[in-house]
């Protein structure tokens, strides 16, 4: 079931959450919505959801589900399935009767039969490892077993569409981890269209075909993660989807010159601001013919399969960090107080906010 | 070091006044509630349990129970959906009137009773603006059971709104969404998801009107008509046998009132703690 | 934002079955006492409102109440203060004890002041031989009012207490501040609208109170008459301007409590939303 929204806008009071929006996800597409508070991401998805509605403006506004025209149609009547953040599971009822509600609510004609609705239910619960827990309370699970619960319900209606709030920021890194893999498991699984919110831009970055990366009711870009990492169009969207490093100076004669460190760029002459990801910025012992940048290392941290290192210097007016891999680590000996230099190997300049225009260059 | 210890060696408490508070409350709830609740069973103990039964279960006596448990539980019930609108309606809508009608909510409550008993008593008598349209259509309210049980919805209409609006307004909006989102309609929702949800403080509310209207006395003598048999309520008889100087009956119907409500009250106590225990897993 | 039962024709019926319902139930009895009182006219009003027995019984009322509320005050105080800040084998029995007044019909509440302090309680016999005498006048009066209205203070206060803890007490204490000093400058601050409101409602009820009153006053025109039961007096006389002049005293007092009730949570309201 695709989706497609035409000229959606929001307000709420004088403030304006969305612009008028238009988007289109592919049938069987898992979808993240990424951006940071105030985005306008979670009210874009309940617009979808029909929990709110758009602004009626002079253009007209459209929610397609396929060919269906859902922009009047009520949230119980759209059959989509909602996850929240806080898995509003209802409290008095079990879980089977948690996750049975949806059938059990159909019109005497659609609903299935008792027997049919309880093989169902346990065929959810036994994909999300829940069977055992079926007569339980929502009180006496743990976060991570209520949001599976909570999926497991959401899917018990086979919607085509599902939708998801920020469905595991309520809960710690691990069970966050795991439940992203139950998600993907779940939807290629079923197949469904899936658009989720995060601000957690590793999340949208792995679990997600497309990510749409929103700041104060735009969109700023659509694109696979691929595409967004190496292709960022604008310098929201750069310094949203991870670390950035800021080198800022000088450009004569095709030299970047900042304080006593130096490179050569080649820029036309003015102010320029280069931007770095840690990975790309190489440590080596001495300076090159190309650049001389030199940095004195403040902390180191191994985390995971890299080490971070925070580098600092006069001509800098924040500290860098640098990704190194254990072997280059080992190799040069790092240590906190050492004098390197530095050495970008791709940079990117985007020159005004307006213009969506950026350019890269690799330097050798 | 468990409480029962540290007391017992007297280790010094962080903050002052311990001794102070105690002693104060102590007295007064021994001086106030507890002196003469001793006095009634000092009564008491002067009649044999022969006499006291017969007391507690003379004709008119036990005509007298059932008007007051019958009508105080037509007043419950009616108070229960009465309240029950009253407060969604004050919680999940506007509009224009709205912070009067709450307030007006607690009208009963502050009003002395015998206050909103003779006023019920005059708007439902035959002549009363009430009452002059209600009789030709045949319903007659004053000096009937109806009447009294009028007069206990009136003054314990504000114990099932109150109790009931502050869980309706925790109630999260998600607990909305997600029954919608599942496809159940507005009726649906409501018996499913949100009667369950707000059931024990009504259970509890209806309850403390029950006994609130069990004991009530200003607001129904006046509507009451009191004819013995039919329309008198326990406390009143408890007030006709001190005005015939009858101490040892009168004492003998009250400790039935009284162990009655007190066991009531302690009845709702112990249902409410068990019902937040089961939704809240064990963590009271 | 989408609720369940948001459609417009459920909520309009809704709407207009609370506004109907709530003004032929509680709205026109509050209208009708003031026509009533006010049926012949308002110098016949005048005349009730200023009649001897009528004023002495408004002066009986306003004694008991300006006497009761302090006792309360105190025992609310020192209550809401031991059960929130200390913990103590037998706490959770004194907060069930001080349910008791809710409990006990009032006429039984009178009653049993009338066995104790009667001239056949063991106390009363006491006190008779002494030539005191409590039942039938107003010390009897005062009592059995505080036994009514004693809860009010501490079930406003304790809930509060409760919920603010005692780090504020405590820091206060580590500073060096004196117990008073601590209650004065710290407690009493956080909890003083819940002890105005305590009071209000304890007025009311102290003002109100009528079944427990009937049986200890003796009801003896211009002696033990509060304003209540001056009412029913009028009332069984057939005097019904009369009555509801009384009535119209009280309903207006029952009126401002209301209106402290609504200011008070209004000013709450206010406060959370600038927290």
């Amino acid at each position: 079931m695709s989706i497609h929204l035409h000229n959606i806008a929001k307000h709420f009071g004088t403030t304006q959450a969305l612009e008028p929006i238009n988007l289109d996800i592919h049938e069987g597409e898992l979808v993240g919505l990424l951006g940071p508070s105030g985005s306008g991401k979670t009210t874009l998805l309940r617009i979808i959801a029909g929990l709110e509605n758009a602004d009626r403006t002079a253009q007209p506004s459209k929610i397609l589900f396929g060919d269906r025209d859902v922009t009047n149609v009520h949230v119980r009547d759209r059959r989509i399935g909602f996850v929240f953040q806080h898995y509003a599971l209802f409290r008095h009822m079990s879980v089977y009767d948690n996750v049975a509600f949806g059938l059990t609510v159909l019109s005497r004609k659609r609903r299935p039969s008792s027997g049919e609705i309880r093989a169902r239910v346990f065929r959810l619960l036994e994909m999300v490892k829940l069977e055992h827990l079926a007569n339980r309370y929502p009180a006496q699970l743990s976060g991570g077993q209520q949001q599976r619960v909570s999926l497991a319900r959401a899917l018990a209606v086979e919607p085509e569409v599902l939708l998801l709030d920020e469905p595991f920021g309520a809960l710690d890194a691990k069970v966050r981890q795991e439940l992203r893999r139950w998600l993907r498991h779940l939807h290629d699984e079923f197949n469904f269209t899936s658009v989720f919110v995060t601000h957690d831009q590793e999340e949208a970055l792995e679990l997600s075909d497309r990510v749409v990366v929103m700041s104060n009711g735009r969109i700023e870009q659509i694109d696979t993660p691929d595409e967004l990492y190496r292709e960022p169009k604008n310098r929201f969207v750069f310094e949203f989807l991870g670390d950035v490093n800021h080198l800022e100076g000088k450009v004569t004669n095709g030299v970047l010159t900042c304080g006593d460190a130096y490179w050569h760029v080649d820029l036309p002459d003015g102010h320029e601001e280069l931007l770095l990801r840690p990975h790309e910025v190489r440590l080596t012992e001495q300076p090159t013919s190309e650049s001389h940048l030199p940095v004195t290392i403040t902390a180191i941290s191994p985390v995971g399969a890299e080490v971070r290192v925070e580098l600092e210097a006069d001509w800098l007016a924040q500290p860098w960090l640098a990704t190194v891999r254990h072997t280059d680590f080992e190799h040069l000996a790092l240590r906190r107080g050492q004098r390197l230099f530095a050495h970008p190997r791709h940079w990117r300049r985007f020159p005004n906010a307006e213009s969506k225009a950026t350019e890269q260059s690799r330097v050798a | 070091m468990s409480q029962l210890a540290s007391w017992r060696t007297g280790s010094t408490r962080v903050l002052p006044g311990f001794g102070l508070s105690m002693g104060i409350s102590v007295l007064f709830i021994s001086l106030v509630l507890l002196l003469p609740i001793t006095g009634l069973f000092g009564q008491l103990a002067e009649l044999s349990f022969a006499q006291y039964w017969a007391i507690i279960t003379e004709g008119r006596v036990v005509a007298s129970y059932m008007v007051t448990i019958g009508a105080a539980a037509v007043a419950a019930i009616i108070n229960a959906i009465f309240g029950l609108l009253l407060a969604w309606v004050l919680v999940r809508y506007e509009f224009p009137g709205k912070r009067l009608l709450d307030a007006l909510m607690d009208l009963p409550f502050a009003l002395p009773t015998a206050v909103a008993g003779i006023t019920l008593a005059t708007l439902y008598a035959s002549s009363g603006w009430m009452g002059g349209l209600l009789e030709p259509l045949g319903f007659q309210v004053a000096y009937t059971w109806v009447g009294i049980a009028l007069a206990m919805a009136f003054t314990s209409i504000p114990f099932v709104v109150r109790t009931v609006q502050p869980v309706l307004e925790d109630m999260p909006v998600e607990v909305d969404e997600a029954a919608m989102s599942l496809g159940a309609t507005d009726g649906v929702a409501f018996r499913r998801v949100i009667l369950p949800h707000i059931w024990p403080a009504l259970v509890t509310g209806t309850g403390l009107a029950f006994v609130r209207s069990l004991g009530e006395f200003g607001a129904i003598i006046f509507i009451a008509g009191n004819m013995p048999y039919e329309t008198e309520i326990t406390a009143l008889m408890i007030f006709v046998k001190l005005q015939e100087y009858d101490y040892a009956g009168a004492s003998a119907i009250a400790s039935v009132v009284l162990f009655v409500s007190l066991a009531l009250l302690l009845a709702i106590n112990i249902w409410q703690g068990r019902f937040v225990r089961r939704l809240h897993g064990g963590k009271g | 934002m989408r609720r369940i039962g948001d459609a417009p024709l459920i909520r309009r019926l809704l709407i207009s079955a609370a506004l109907v319902l709530s003004a032929l139930f509680l709205l026109l009895p509050l209208v009708a006492i003031f026509a009533q009182a006010f049926s012949q006219g308002v110098m016949v009003f005048w005349s009730n409102v200023s009649n001897t027995f009528t004023l002495h019984a408004i002066g009986l009322t306003l004694m008991i109440a300006l006497l009761t509320i302090p006792v309360c005050l105190v025992f609310g105080v020192a209550l809401a203060w031991l059960v929130t800040r200390f913990s103590f084998p037998g706490r959770r029995i004194l907060q069930t004890l001080i349910d008791i007044p809710f409990a006990v019909s009032p006429v039984v509440a009178g009653l049993i002041y009338l066995l104790l302090y009667g001239r056949n309680g063991w106390i009363g016999t006491w006190l008779d031989g002494h030539d005191i005498q409590l039942m039938f006048s107003w010390p009897g009066i005062l009592m059995v009012t505080i036994f009514v209205t004693c809860p009010f203070v501490a079930r406003e206060l304790i809930p509060l207490m409760q919920a603010q803890g005692s780090r504020e007490e405590e820091a206060a204490v580590t500073l060096g501040a004196s117990g008073w000093t601590t209650f004065r400058r710290v407690t009493l601050p956080n909890i003083r609208w819940a002890l105005l409101y305590g009071v209000i409602l304890t007025n009311a009820r102290a003002v109100g109170e009528f079944g427990a009153v009937s049986v200890v006053s003796g009801a003896i025109r211009g002696k033990t008459n509060t304003l209540p039961l001056h009412l029913e007096q009028l009332y069984q006389d057939y005097n019904a301007v009369g009555a509801f002049a009384c009535a119209a005293l009280l309903a207006f007092i029952a009126l401002l409590t209301l209106a402290a009730k609504a200011g008070l949570e209004w000013r709450a309201a206010r406060r959370e939303a600038f927290a």
